[in-house]
């Protein structure tokens, strides 16, 4: 995974509460395979009409936000369904990081497994930073290592999990670090059969 | 690692404490994760093993289940979308190249992943069990830890059997005396999100406690953990105790003999400490709860069947009013109006929330000997319920109300295998989601209790289920 060390780039307000995965990508769209790319469905039903015309009241259609890396947006962001296809379309689309009040649970730890910065401000600083973006600002700059955003003459800072900051900025893959446990892994497992022996799943009577 | 001395302890930590199987100076945890379900939206994370050329770590404690795409209508999959057909043989094949045990359309116990795996008898307490669907949670009301995950996650998993956790904080919902006739879990869930917020929960493991709750059958214990995601909360459990116990004995998958009461011993214990700590406690007054139906696109946008719309011109909060404004305006409602008032145009009863045995008698006993106004989708959870609902002549009741008998699937819950509420429709739901186009793109969804789907079903409108309310369904034989 790319490390994420700061990013300078077009940022895009999206100042919606609440919006879940079932936005980010309505499930029609999750047959396909990854390689195919999924920034085309980012926010699709948002973004186009039955017809699949662009909606021009669509933040992500606004021409001079073409090319946006940081997407800010309200409170609950990434809610409901676990589907990691959500994070994978805001990925293909671009974006790098999204700034927002609070986040679902598991979009969070999708997004981060993905090099997705989920970065936590304030009610307030949200309302700010989307006030800037409305008023004209065009790009803002987050910095993971200082934990903090700039956009026009607004500097704020954000929180996100120290743990999460660190597997970030080092680009770090979660298989790459549990594989040198293995051993210890195994020693569990085989106390733990003994320990709990009822764990282990009894045959199926009707199995084939 | 547990150890039985410590005092103050909650069943969440119980649990989890016994499962770590590494503690790093930051937090993270390394858990061993005792089950694994999959399902056809697993595709992701096998071609994540596949680019690494990695095996299954353990498939004795993996599970593939055919749910989320499955066609209702039709068990044969010559007859649909090659699109969809080509889901559920991804997951067919990677489960037989992995040597996982996999609930197949042509199995008798083929159904949804969270009704499967308690019947089965393969969710036990005190385990560890994770699945790529966010209702994972279905499963803590025995007592486990269960917790829905992303694809990468689930191609760790499946990798080394692990998986890297913080501990979340805890949260106790206590629910104290006796629910009045005809208001159920479904109802006890959907006021509790209302009363904390979509958002309430999150970064915390709830705990469902009190005595409503220990009267609870497994079927409603289920439905109330089930919906926890949906207050934010990616953990719900309820300490395991004799009804726990019951349900699980005989089951298939779960221990026999001796293996079974040295569980039942070592679960009955897993209750949390009487003077446990809590980071955040919430208590309800069952007797103050009816029955609820949701009028917006989040699931906290529910009120009493018996209120009204709210004015978003009476909401003081800014925000929230600019909410519930754009909520009415995608449902169509108008403020003020009388919930009862909204007329629908179809039903659906299933999904993990609702599609239980006690869920179809339910909606059985509101419709036996009346009409449907509206077409609808009765689907139950899995091949056992249907085949036991049948035998209770349930089916009958069903399809003389002019509703449809369908096969277990996920189904017009979220529409991937093709049943869905046509754009602009209004449809009364025994789901768990209201999200704008959920059940399609354009569609308007209420969510409520069986009861109130089949209620609405027989007037055409939202409606008090109690006052078709009558006595229980005699079994036939
Ligand atoms: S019924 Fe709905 S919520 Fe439940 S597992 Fe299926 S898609 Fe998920």
């Amino acid at each position: 995974m790319q490390p994420f060390k700061s990013l300078d780039a077009v940022a895009c307000p999206l100042p919606l509460s609440n919006v879940d995965t079932d936005q980010l990508i309505p499930a029609r769209f999750m047959k396909r395979s990854r390689a195919d790319g999924y920034g085309s469905f980012l926010l699709h039903d948002l973004r186009f009409d039955e017809t699949g015309a662009e909606m021009s009241n669509s933040p992500l259609n606004d021409p001079e936000r073409q090319g946006a890396r940081i997407l800010v947006t309200r409170r609950n962001f990434g809610c409901g369904s676990s589907r990691e296809a959500a994070v994978y379309a805001l990925v293909d689309y671009g974006i790098a990081c999204v700034i927002a009040p609070s986040f679902g649970d598991i979009f969070s730890s999708n997004a981060v497994n993905n090099g997705l910065l989920p970065a936590i401000v304030s009610e307030e600083n949200c309302e700010a930073l989307l006030n800037v973006l409305r008023d004209g600002a065009l790009t803002a700059t987050v910095d993971l290592g200082a934990l903090t955003i700039w956009s026009a003459n607004l500097i704020l800072s954000f929180t996100v999990d120290p743990v999460w900051r660190t597997k970030l900025l080092n680009g770090w893959d979660d298989i790459d670090l549990t594989q040198s446990y293995t051993s210890v892994i195994a020693n569990f497992a085989k106390v733990d059969r003994e320990r709990r022996p009822w764990m282990q799943p009894s045959e199926r009577p009707d199995s084939q | 690692m547990y150890t039985p001395n410590r005092k103050h302890v909650t069943l969440f930590d119980k649990v989890f404490d016994a499962h770590v199987i590494v503690e790093r100076e930051d937090g993270q945890c390394l858990l061993w994760i005792d089950r694994h379900f999959l399902h056809e939206g697993s595709f992701h994370a096998f071609n994540k093993l596949k680019e690494r050329s990695a095996e299954v770590a353990r498939p004795d404690l993996t599970f593939g289940i055919e749910d989320h795409y499955v066609p209702t209508r039709t068990r044969d999959l010559g007859r649909i979308d090659p699109a969809i057909r080509g889901m559920i043989e991804q997951l067919r094949g990677n489960s037989q190249r992995h040597g996982v045990r996999r609930f197949g359309l042509d199995d008798p116990a083929q159904g949804i992943v969270h009704v499967v795996g308690p019947e089965q008898g393969l969710t036990l307490p005190g385990l560890t069990i994770v699945c790529g669907d966010s209702h994972t949670a279905t499963h803590g009301a025995f007592g486990a830890i269960a917790f829905g995950i992303g694809a990468s996650e689930v191609a760790h998993v499946l990798m080394t059997q692990t998986l890297w956790q913080k501990k979340p904080k805890r949260m106790r919902i206590s629910v104290d005396g006796e629910l009045t006739p005809g208001v159920s879990a479904k109802d006890l869930a959907l006021s509790t999100i209302a009363r904390i917020g979509t958002g309430g929960a999150v970064g915390h493991a709830i705990e469902y406690a009190g005595s409503t709750i220990r009267s609870l059958s497994m079927e409603g214990r289920l439905t109330l953990c089930n919906l926890s995601i949906e207050a934010g909360g990616r953990f719900g459990m309820i300490a395991p105790d004799e009804t726990t116990i019951e349900y699980l004995r005989n089951r298939p998958f779960a221990p026999k003999g001796e293996a079974f009461e040295r569980g039942a011993q070592y679960w009955l214990a897993l209750a949390s400490d009487a003077d446990a700590v809590f980071d955040h406690e919430i208590t309800l007054n069952a007797a103050e709860i009816a029955p609820v139906v949701t009028w917006g696109i989040t699931p906290e946008d529910a009120s009493p069947i018996t209120a009204r719309v709210p004015d978003p011109a009476q909401i003081p909060d800014p925000a929230r009013a600019a909410q519930v404004r754009d909520a009415l305006d995608y449902m169509d409602i108008k403020p003020g109006q009388s919930l009862t008032d909204i007329r629908i145009d179809r039903v659906f009863i299933g999904s993990c929330t609702n599609s239980r045995i006690e869920d179809i008698r339910a909606a059985a006993a509101i419709l036996v000997g009346r009409k449907a106004k509206v077409p609808g989708l009765v689907s139950p959870g899995s091949m056992l319920v249907k085949k036991q609902a049948e035998d209770e002549g349930l089916d009958r009741i069903i399809l003389e109300a002019g509703l449809e008998w369908v096969d277990p699937g996920c189904s017009m819950c979220v529409g991937m295998n093709g049943d869905l509420v046509p754009p602009g429709e209004r449809c009364a739901s025994t789901t768990n989601r209201n999200f704008r186009g959920r059940q399609g793109p354009g569609s308007r969804t209420h969510l409520m209790s069986p009861a109130m789907v089949a209620a609405a079903a027989i007037t055409g409108h939202l409606t008090d289920m109690r006052l078709l309310m009558r006595e229980p369904v005699p079994a036939r034989d």
